[in-house]
């Protein structure tokens, strides 16, 4: 394909080295030791490249550190998705799940979260940092990916790609001035409620007698300051478990709730180690992940236990919203 | 006894252990590895000690077929000898860049100096890889030295940390938290992008560590 790079397309002028470039991640290198990585809210980014017509592998800029401002320097059009920071676009507000051209020389805001805790933002073309290991997601861990392996700061330049196949627009002026928004209702995530996340029980359910079971399901569980795009330390009673026998070392994957001595639930998450020794009691579904990755430190989690059928229906009904939505607006014709 | 466990709606945790670890059964889980490898629906097979982890595709297998075909591989799997190559590992021990070397000699009940002939007399054998990008969990370690991992793990391990934990030896490929104990430092680098295989070991190899001065 025809690369045509506008070199330094985008200049961060605020930023934390939190925010970093992300995509779906890397689902093939488990055997490297290789965390999946990619956006904690993968369903967001995807939204964002679906509504301004990229491919749905694009990589665009997660942002869970706020203010949070960049600077256009070519004409473009950009999503912004996840959650709602109250945005402009040089003074004029952007809606959460709206599409928008900028023209080089303005400047787009983001401030702290009204709701959710993790916003996206997608570029026409995508972030063209080079692919490593089948990914542009930052490793901060393994100090790969993105920009050399590191989160995001002032004066760095990102280009962008050319537009793909479906983009709306290689032209700006062909994309409606007012925007686009995601038609479909978008479940919210508010920062102030109870998420609710559904689980399967895991390898080590049964170390935990019913009644420990039940109060897991049952309490509220509190996303404590230790909690990041590793994994979130939750608070609330100990869960004791009937054996304390030690795990030999086993492969585990994002959604996992280690439940180690403390009896203080880690729920792993995207840049998890990919190997563990910790019981594990559960794992958060997949297509509820993206409810943790919009939950703030002190932000409440209930946990319901599902069915593995229930799990993959709820993926396959994240797959099928975002191809109603390229669908909708011309991107997908198939 | 085969346990399989959920993990997640798109994967199955293959647990074969049957008490202590065993080397036929890794060799065992490493022939099941490649075996399941390339089966469609089937996109990620990641050896534990004695277990494995299966990852499939939810859009195009049912975690009941994959279950059953996992039963089916496993009950057919012969015993993988894979070609192993033996890696020299030279170790500062001890001193400022080998913090818990000490420590480790006094739970232990052995000298410092036992406790280096005994993790450098050993052969170890690289049973997976994983955790961090490019560690190794070695087998092989004398029982003497397989004291707990610490009460609490240190935020930062450099890497080339030559370090012990749960009964294994390992080293760090990258600078991370880590519960394991410092015994010294190399540096060998054991992941690297700037290499066709980014990884130096792989499951199978032979690794010897050798204390060098200074």
């Amino acid at each position: 394909m025809q690369r045509n790079s506008q070199d330094g397309a985008l200049e961060i002028l605020a930023s934390s080295t939190l925010n970093s470039i992300q995509d779906q991640g890397r689902r093939h290198s488990l055997t490297l030791g290789v965390s999946v990585g990619g956006a904690m809210d993968r369903f967001a980014l995807s939204a964002g490249n679906a509504l301004i017509g990229n491919d749905l592998s694009l990589a665009g800029i997660e942002v869970v550190f706020f203010p949070f401002r960049l600077k256009f320097h070519a004409d473009t059009v950009f999503a912004l998705t996840g959650a709602d920071t109250g945005a402009n676009l040089d003074g004029s507000p952007i809606p959460a799940w709206w599409a928008v051209p900028a023209r080089a020389g303005q400047v787009l805001s983001l401030g702290a979260p009204r709701v959710g805790a993790r916003a996206y933002i997608a570029v026409t073309g995508g972030i063209d940092v080079p692919v490593v290991l089948g990914s542009r997601a930052t490793d901060q861990k393994g100090g790969f990916g993105g920009i050399g392996g590191r989160g995001l700061q002032r004066g760095d330049r990102l280009p962008l790609g050319a537009p793909t196949l479906g983009s709306i627009t290689g032209n700006p002026k062909a994309f409606p001035q007012a925007g686009l928004g995601a038609a479909i209702q978008w479940p919210e995530v508010r920062a102030d409620a109870h998420t609710t996340v559904r689980v399967l029980p895991a390898a080590e359910w049964d170390r935990f007698a019913p009644e420990v079971q039940e109060q897991f399901l049952s309490v509220p569980w509190q996303v404590s300051a230790d909690a990041n795009r590793v994994g979130y330390r939750l608070s609330g009673p100990e869960l004791v478990a009937l054996c304390q026998d030690s795990l030999m070392s086993h492969g585990i994957v994002p959604g996992t709730i280690q439940v180690p001595s403390s009896g203080q639930p880690i729920v792993q998450l995207a840049d998890a180690n990919t190997c563990g020794g910790y019981p594990k009691i559960a794992t958060v579904i997949e297509a509820d992940q993206r409810l943790l990755a919009q939950t703030r430190v002190g932000g409440q989690v209930r946990f319901v236990l599902a069915t593995r059928a229930q799990a993959q229906a709820a993926l396959r009904a994240q797959h099928d919203d975002l191809l109603a939505l390229s669908r909708a607006l011309g991107t997908v014709t198939a | 006894m085969l346990k399989l466990s959920m993990a997640g709606s798109e994967a199955i945790l293959v647990d074969a252990a049957s008490g202590a670890f065993d080397q036929a059964i890794q060799q065992r889980i490493w022939a099941f590895a490649k075996k399941m490898r390339g089966i469609d629906g089937i996109e990620q097979v990641v050896p534990g000690v004695n277990n494995v982890l299966v990852v499939f595709d939810s859009l195009h297998v049912s975690g009941e077929a994959v279950e059953a075909l996992i039963r089916k591989e496993w009950a057919g799997a012969g015993l993988e000898t894979p070609s192993a190559k033996v890696v020299d590992v030279p170790v500062h021990y001890g001193g400022a860049l080998g913090e818990d070397l000490a420590s480790v000699a006094q739970e232990s009940g052995l000298s410092v100096a036992e406790v280096i002939a005994r993790h450098s007399g050993a052969d170890y054998s690289v049973a997976a890889v994983g955790a961090m990008p490019g560690f190794v969990y070695l087998t092989g370690l004398d029982p003497a030295l397989a004291v707990r991992r610490r009460n609490t793990p240190r935020l930062s391990v450099p890497k080339g940390a030559v370090v012990i934990g749960g009964g294994h030896a390992g080293i760090m490929p990258c600078t991370a938290p880590s519960g394991w104990h410092i015994l010294g430092m190399t540096d060998i680098d054991l992941f690297s992008l700037e290499r066709a295989d980014p990884l130096l070991l792989h499951p199978g190899d032979v690794v010897r560590f050798h204390p060098v001065e200074g």
